[in-house]
């Protein structure tokens, strides 16, 4: 069957397809990523600032959870990308274990401690947002467990892949850890959600209320919108060095050394 | 409550996790260059004598 | 192409490996008692750091002991394909054209008839130690019942993939853990309402569902975890 679909998709070329063709040369997508990493790192500069202005110095204190509300602004982003960067890895890893594509998975492999570092970033900003809110550092709050669970999730992803010495072998066998994971992640969510209201969990969300006020949500929108640039750069930054490594007794990686020294 | 130093505390975490997750790979990158200029030097060294 | 001329044998194949597996299971007998005692010593580790309180312990039974049950499997986990990746059979059986799905179901039976069944059957056990209310004890039961079986077929993909490192073991509790969570929670939710006098059905609904959801896949992704492995 492989071969029959290898012999049948030879003619021509779509522009998207060679697009992404070209994506899976090491050397092209190392040139190609290049140039995007700065601009991806300076609009989430821009944004960053922009949003942070709007959030801790314009926006104004909540009037139930006081200052300690302007911690959403990290928290709540923080907490959409661990959770956006754990789909999007499985996805990827899925593409990947599908289709044997070497960009991918490194792709894939590369977002996991991204993901991981946005999981810890959430769980401190929650926990010390529940200081003044709750009383005390850690509640078993369906938020924060099942964040906790995406963290050891998380770990174990990167754990995989780092113990395997082979690299492709060891992408592919955490791409489809990755994968089971994502499967399950809707189940422990909604599981730990139920298990919080079972066990009487604390009441106030970090969310806030049931409306959120425009110049709360301005900057909260900006500053997800400013962590998926962060993401971008970061990943792409990731997935060159990881093809330098890999690469590392072929040609093109050498020329590149070459025309820097 | 001052809530202040939880705030600045959340904000300075969050930088230093996030700026380690990007620098790191950066000063990985250097040793991996460095790594493979060696490799190179130690292949031309060994390819000269014969040539 | 080649599932053809075996497709009639499938099921002999499948019986003659889980009576392989069980067979060597019982050569080592002492092998095989572990993970019991492991969970039997556990569990009394519990009522030691906690106090002998009965109302304490009666509290915390359900979770004592399905979390000894977790740890238990987890432990016996890997001796689930390790001998016969090591000395090469695996690849023989890959070899043979058999699909690796059935071979890897075939282990997963065979792993919970060793070491989850005995947690079945000693829970009256542990429930009189962690002094479970005897209405509850029916209820303790069919959850390890039906709950243990999704632990041995979850567990089959952590082994999978990491079979082919030295030291899997380690690795595999941080793998397979966080997806045991979901199981956790309902099995001793059932067993406490149960406690209580509340209803518990909806309970033993979810956790049947979710036998018959990782039957249907984890064996699949077991077999490609166990396909990368051998790659």
């Amino acid at each position: 069957m492989n071969s029959n679909t290898a012999t049948k998709a030879k003619p021509r070329k779509h522009p998207v397809v060679l697009f992404i063709h070209k994506l899976g040369s090491p050397p092209w997508f190392y040139d190609f990523a290049g140039k995007f990493i700065p601009w991806l790192w300076l609009i989430f500069g821009v944004l960053t600032v922009l949003g942070l202005y709007l959030g801790l110095v314009k926006a104004p204190e909540d009037y139930l959870q006081g200052q300690s509300v302007r911690i959403i602004y990290l928290h709540v982003p923080a907490a959409w990308m661990s959770m956006m960067i754990y789909s999007s890895m499985a996805v990827m890893g899925f593409i990947a274990l599908v289709w044997r594509i070497r960009i991918v998975e490194i792709l894939a492999m590369a977002s996991a401690p991204i993901g991981a570092a946005f999981t810890i970033v959430t769980l401190t900003a929650g926990s010390l947002w529940g200081r003044p809110t709750w009383g005390t550092y850690w509640v078993w709050d369906a938020r924060l467990t099942s964040e906790l669970v995406l963290l050891f999730l998380y770990l174990g992803v990167i754990g995989l892949y780092n113990s395997i010495d082979e690299p492709r072998k060891a992408a592919r066998a955490a791409c489809l850890l990755a994968i089971v994971g994502a499967v399950n992640l809707p189940i422990i969510h909604y599981s730990v959600k139920w298990w919080n209201t079972l066990h009487q969990g604390s009441s106030i969300s970090l969310m806030g209320g049931s409306s959120i006020d425009s110049s709360m949500l301005y900057p909260l929108l900006i500053m997800a919108v400013a962590t998926k640039f962060y993401y971008g750069a970061n990943l792409l930054t990731r997935a060159r060095i990881k093809l330098l490594e890999q690469d590392k007794r072929k040609a093109w990686v050498r020329e590149i050394l070459k025309e820097k020294n | 409550m001052d809530h202040t130093p939880f705030i600045i505390a959340a904000y300075s975490i969050g930088f230093v996790v996030l700026l380690w997750c990007a620098v790191a790979p950066l000063m990985r990158k250097k040793s991996i260059a460095r790594d493979i200029r060696r490799l190179i030097q130690i292949e031309e060294r060994s390819r000269d004598p014969n040539s | 192409m080649t599932a053809e001329p075996l497709s009639g044998s499938l099921s002999k194949a499948f019986l003659a490996l889980l009576r392989r597996d069980l067979l060597l299971a019982f050569r080592r007998r002492t092998e095989l008692l572990f993970p019991v005692i492991f969970l039997l010593v556990v569990v009394s580790l519990f009522p030691l750091g906690i106090g002998p309180g009965p109302q304490l312990l009666a509290r915390i039974a359900p979770g004592v002991i399905w979390i000894a049950a977790l740890l238990a499997t987890v432990i016996s986990l890997d001796a689930l394909f390790r001998s016969d990746f090591e000395d090469g059979t695996l690849e023989q059986f890959i070899i043979s054209g058999h699909p690796l799905t059935l071979i890897a179901l075939a282990k997963i039976v065979s792993h919970w008839l060793v070491a989850g069944l005995p947690i079945v059957l000693l829970s009256p056990l542990l429930a009189l130690w962690m002094n479970l209310p005897s209405e509850s004890l029916g209820v303790m039961i069919l959850t390890l019942a039906l709950g243990t079986p999704i632990l041995s077929l979850i567990g089959s993909i952590g082994v999978g993939l990491t079979i082919s490192l030295k030291r899997g073991g380690q690795l595999l509790s941080l793998l397979v853990f966080p997806l045991y969570v979901p199981i956790l929670i309902i099995a001793t939710a059932a067993v406490m309402a149960a406690s209580d006098g509340l209803p518990y059905t909806q309970f033993l609904g979810l956790l049947i569902a979710g036998l018959i959801t990782s039957v249907t896949l984890a064996p699949f992704a077991a077999a490609a975890a166990l396909k990368i492995s051998l790659s």
